[in-house]
């Protein structure tokens, strides 16, 4: 099968790959790049796990194909913390217990900070709504839902 | 080394406190690696090929096209599967579970795999693999499967338990018995009976991480497999069992788990990618696709559930009784058992039976999914109880309370009851705000219990003492929901040093001893009694090495604080010795320091739980809103108490998913129809409210600290709870879960 | 003298006796006369059978002391999630 040549940016760095033209973003990620951060509960769009931002929107990386990224820029959960800088979403998760198993979480965490970049002051009911692409089998959502409103008021500089 | 396992009061500094877990920092980042997250060098992957009729015999295989097509290493199909189950039942169902040999017994049921040098190729190759199948009537119904017309899975089986012995085969493989007393006369003394007949379709434990593996077998005999498992010391005995290897030769590494619930307790791809490696020469990786993992790994059972329970006007229950009909799949189980001893166990019942019946089907073989057979039992049997209580015009809590079963009663299962926790939970639950918090227009409320056996089992960890005083602590338990933070808690505590000193790891087979696996709520009640256990025999050699040091005869030596402390007159300008100060001599005082524990955690103690729900009823749409959760769980001691509360939300919610939503829905070709998670939908974050918690700690006597197991009871009342409430809300007794919308209007449109 | 309840499965296996008294100090002892009495409980007791003791449950612990007067039960093992 012949491949493709795709020129793009991860997580700020420009990243050239070769995929199958019928190769999902998700197994580009993961197979070819080491980016395993991203993780495929289902290929089908339906859990969430593979969250990525597409030029600042979130998507499925599992129902993207790898040359469509083609000079767009993407962003995973590996290019979330700066360094040793958790960001507030992960240092919340951390401090909430807001993970079990935690498969679920680097998709949530993108999701998540794709609300708060978007709407940086969520109700509860935004935050149910806008995770509901997200599914997790463990927590029953609740201190997930905790932990990103209390991230949103760390980051909006109220106090906790 | 003898260990006192018995409880005993003290104050504790780490336990109950909620710091951040040892592996949350990979797990925020992405660099936690679970089951397909690792790879091998010269790693094939590997593809199975699923039978797509629910029942047919296998007439012929050729895989010689495949075999021939460039790029494939491998191929095969259960004749590289030899049985060497040696009359074991139910390793037997076990390998021709994971490979069909003569027939194919559901939709989804293996029958060949390949190992190829990418997934282009392998999927090429299934597609030129012939099987030739005589495709046979099936059935999938738990009650139909008993119909006299059925068709008959299994021709060996003859019903077991039943007198005379049946003379013909049939799907149903055992009946079961459990009670006391005479129910006959216990109905003749009440004045009020509710008999009804429940029904529960089949879910599955929906864990977001699909099974994966990458298996490698070596010319000499060696393997090693990098698996997502709930117990890595039980995938090595079963796959060495069916593979023919040497039990010590393979080496099983538990990858990070991506959720379990009991569905990772089962082997089902993994003796499939060894044999793929055995014949390649090269490591295989195969993962399986979601739909894979609805169609051929296990989910619950469907049941149908006969209840009729009798009380007086003053709310003495006076008989209760129970058949249990339980489909296992195709092959004989005893999940119905399993259901009819739990159905009870919440009350005080002078006359009670319950009947258990395993029914083969043809869907996937039933694996244990979180309090296995438990929830469906509760749910029959809570229903009815809260009829009755409306029946004879009790409030449904005191009705509960005034049953419920106390030290002394007779459980339902056999055996009569030490201490027990359910009073506690039902008059936590009758004191709570929820309880009397109104309720608007269509909306209603439900109360249930749940009852679950703890379990504790073999285990094995060790705990090394590093130069500087820092702790490695070696588990052989997965962890799957934060044991590695309540362990690290309870081996300082126990030390008597920091959290953050402690660092807890899940050890491969070839690591540590044998332990069981993460199953029975057993994760950290088993693990952190060999971990104190662990911490007292370094504790034991710390205090040697401080007698070393000091010279001074070890037994005026006292541990305290972390400290070993010269007791007596004669020693006391001496200043204690921490672990640091050990640990840094510990070269020249007698090398390395460590404590070990090798012992079997048993007495784990019963469990119960009460949950109280609301729920709106859209009377249009027949759509369920769960409005408002409580759980009321007995922890006998919460040790990180936020992943104790996120046990029996995670709990509440799976129940809360099983009672409205999620089903397995067979076609009339016996397919299943809903293999992904668009269409067998799971609760999203939008369909639940905060799930509120209270834990009990009401400590276990057979544990040092007084730990109960928290993981499964949680979901055992969700089911009742919401179906109590959805039928307050709607005024129709709901007796088919999941309560679906369609359900929902078709009951109130037979009432108007 | 112990008096051992047998679970409605093994009773076939031990001449139909629900109730067994027998002279045992340990789960162990319990276990491996009722099994020289009733040869066909082979089978089950390999890894099928768990003992209750005053209502606590053990399916391993086969040092196990069995105190005077006490209920003992047994039971199926059951599996966990």
């Amino acid at each position: 099968m012949t491949t493709i040549a795709v020129s793009t940016t991860i997580n700020g760095d420009d990243v050239e790959y070769l995929c199958h033209a019928d190769e999902s973003l998700l197994d580009v990620l993961r197979n070819r790049l080491g980016l395993m951060g991203s993780k495929e509960g289902c290929g089908t769009g339906d859990c969430g796990a593979c969250s990525t931002m597409l030029d600042g929107r979130i998507v499925c990386s599992c129902l993207v194909l790898g040359a469509e990224a083609e000079g767009r820029e993407i962003e995973t959960i590996e290019g979330m913390a700066h360094g040793h800088d958790l960001h507030p979403l992960q240092t919340k998760f951390l401090e909430h217990a807001a993970l079990q198993c935690g498969i679920c979480t680097p998709g949530f965490l993108m999701a998540a900070k794709a609300l708060l970049d978007v709407n940086p002051d969520p109700t509860e009911e935004e935050i149910r709504f806008w995770l509901a692409g997200n599914l997790c089998r463990c927590t029953g959502y609740d201190k997930i839902v905790r932990a990103v409103q209390d991230a949103a008021a760390e980051m909006r500089g109220d106090a906790a | 080394m003898s260990f006192d396992a018995s409880y005993n009061e003290k104050e504790l500094n780490a336990v109950g406190t909620r710091p951040v877990r040892p592996d949350g920092v990979d797990k925020v980042t992405g660099r936690a690696r679970y089951g397909a997250d690792y790879n091998m060098p010269g790693q094939l992957v590997a593809r199975v090929l699923r039978s797509p009729h629910a029942h047919a015999r296998i007439l012929r295989i050729d895989t010689s096209q495949a075999e021939a097509l460039k790029g494939v290493k491998a191929v095969v199909t259960a004749a590289d599967l030899p049985d060497l189950t040696d009359g074991d039942a139910s390793l037997f169902a076990i390998l021709d579970n994971c490979m069909a040999r003569t027939k194919a017994l559901y939709d989804g049921h293996a029958v060949a795999a390949v190992a190829a040098i990418d997934v282009h190729v392998a999927r090429k190759a299934l597609k030129l693999i012939e099987v030739d199948y005589e495709v046979l009537p099936h059935v999938v119904d738990v009650d139909l499967a008993m119909a006299p017309d059925a068709p008959v899975l299994d021709e060996t089986i003859i019903t077991k338990g039943v007198t005379p012995a049946p003379d013909a085969p049939s799907n149903v493989f055992a009946h079961s018995e459990f009670g006391h007393g005479d129910v006959a006369a216990g109905f003749a003394k009440a004045d009020e009976i509710v008999e009804r007949t429940f029904k529960t379709e089949q879910t599955h434990q929906g864990y977001i991480e699909p099974h994966a593996c990458v298996a490698s077998c070596n010319s000499d005999g060696s393997a090693e497999m990098w698996v997502c498992t709930q117990g890595p010391f039980v995938y090595r005995q079963v796959c060495a069992d069916l593979l023919g290897l040497e039990v010590s030769k393979l080496k099983v590494t538990s990858s990070e788990i991506g959720g379990g619930f009991g569905g990772k307790t089962h082997v089902w791809a993994e003796p499939v990618a060894l044999a793929l490696s055995r014949k390649a020469g090269r490591p295989v990786k195969l993962v399986m696709s979601r739909n894979e993992v609805f169609r051929a790994s296990g989910p619950t059972s469907a049941t149908s559930i006969d209840v009729k329970i009798g009380a007086t006007k003053d709310g003495t229950i006076t008989a209760a009784e129970a058949t249990l009909r339980y489909t296992s799949g195709p092959y004989p189980d005893t999940w119905a058992e399993t259901g009819a001893m739990t159905a009870f166990a919440c009350y005080d019942l002078e006359n009670v039976k319950t009947v258990g019946i395993e029914v083969l089907v043809n869907r996937p073989k039933v694996a244990a999914y979180r309090a296995p057979s438990a929830p469906m039992a509760a749910f029959a049997v809570e229903s009815a109880i809260d009829s009755l209580a409306h029946k004879i015009g009790i409030d449904a809590v005191d009705f509960r309370i005034k049953n419920a079963a106390r030290e002394g009663t007779r459980s339902s299962y056999g055996p009569v009851y030490g201490p027990i926790g359910i009073g506690p939970t039902l008059e936590a639950a009758k004191a709570h705000a929820h309880m009397s918090a109104p309720l608007g227009k269509n909306q209603g409320r439900g109360m249930a219990c749940g009852f679950w056996f703890n379990f504790g089992g073999q285990t094995c960890t060790d705990l090394n003492i590093s130069a500087d005083g820092t702790v490695t602590l070696s588990v052989g338990t997965v962890d799957v929901g934060g044991s590695r933070a309540s362990l690290s808690m309870i081996a300082a505590e126990e030390l008597g040093i920091a959290y953050e000193d402690v660092k807890a790891g899940v050890a491969d087979t070839a690591s540590l001893g044998y332990n069981d696996m993460t199953d029975g709520s057993r994760g950290t009640f088993s693990s952190s009694m060999a971990t104190i256990s662990a911490a007292r025999n370094a504790i034991a050699v710390m205090k040697q090495r401080a007698a070393l040091m000091w010279d001074i005869p070890v037994e005026d030596i006292e541990w305290k604080d972390g400290q070993a402390h010269a007791v007596g007159a004669s020693h006391d300008n001496l200043a204690p010795l921490s672990v640091k100060d050990i640990a840094a001599k510990a070269g020249n005082t007698g090398g390395p320091i460590a404590g070990h524990s090798e012992l079997v955690a048993d007495g784990a103690g019963v469990s119960f739980g009460t949950h109280i729900c609301d729920v709106e009823v859209d009377p249009e749409t027949g759509a369920t809103r769960v409005i408002r959760y409580t759980v009321i769980q007995d922890a006998g001691k919460a040790v990180h108490p936020a992943y104790v509360e996120g046990q029996y939300q995670g709990g509440a919610a799976q129940g809360i998913g099983w009672a409205l939503n999620e089903e397995y829905i067979y076609g009339e070709d016996g397919r299943l129809q809903n293999a992904g998670f668009l269409d067998y939908r799971i609760p999203v974050c939008s369909d639940l409210p905060m799930i509120d918690t209270q834990i009990l700690e009401i400590p276990n006597p057979n544990h040092p600290y007084g730990v109960r197991g928290v993981g499964e009871t949680s979901i055992v009342p969700p089911l009742a709870a919401v179906a109590n409430a959805v039928s307050d809300a709607v005024g129709v007794r709901m007796t088919h879960v999941p309560i679906s919308p369609p359900r929902i209007l078709a009951a109130l449109k037979a009432q108007r | 003298m112990v008096q051992v309840t047998l679970w409605a499965g093994l009773r076939p296996l031990a001449e139909d006796q629900e109730h067994v008294t027998i002279e045992a100090a340990t789960i162990r002892e319990l276990l491996s006369k009722l099994q020289l009495r009733y040869p066909a409980l082979e089978q089950p007791f390999r890894n099928d059978v768990a003992v209750a003791i005053n209502g606590t449950i053990y399916r391993d612990d086969w040092s196990q002391g069995i105190p005077e007067d006490a209920e003992v039960f047994l039971m199926r093992r059951i599996p966990g999630g």
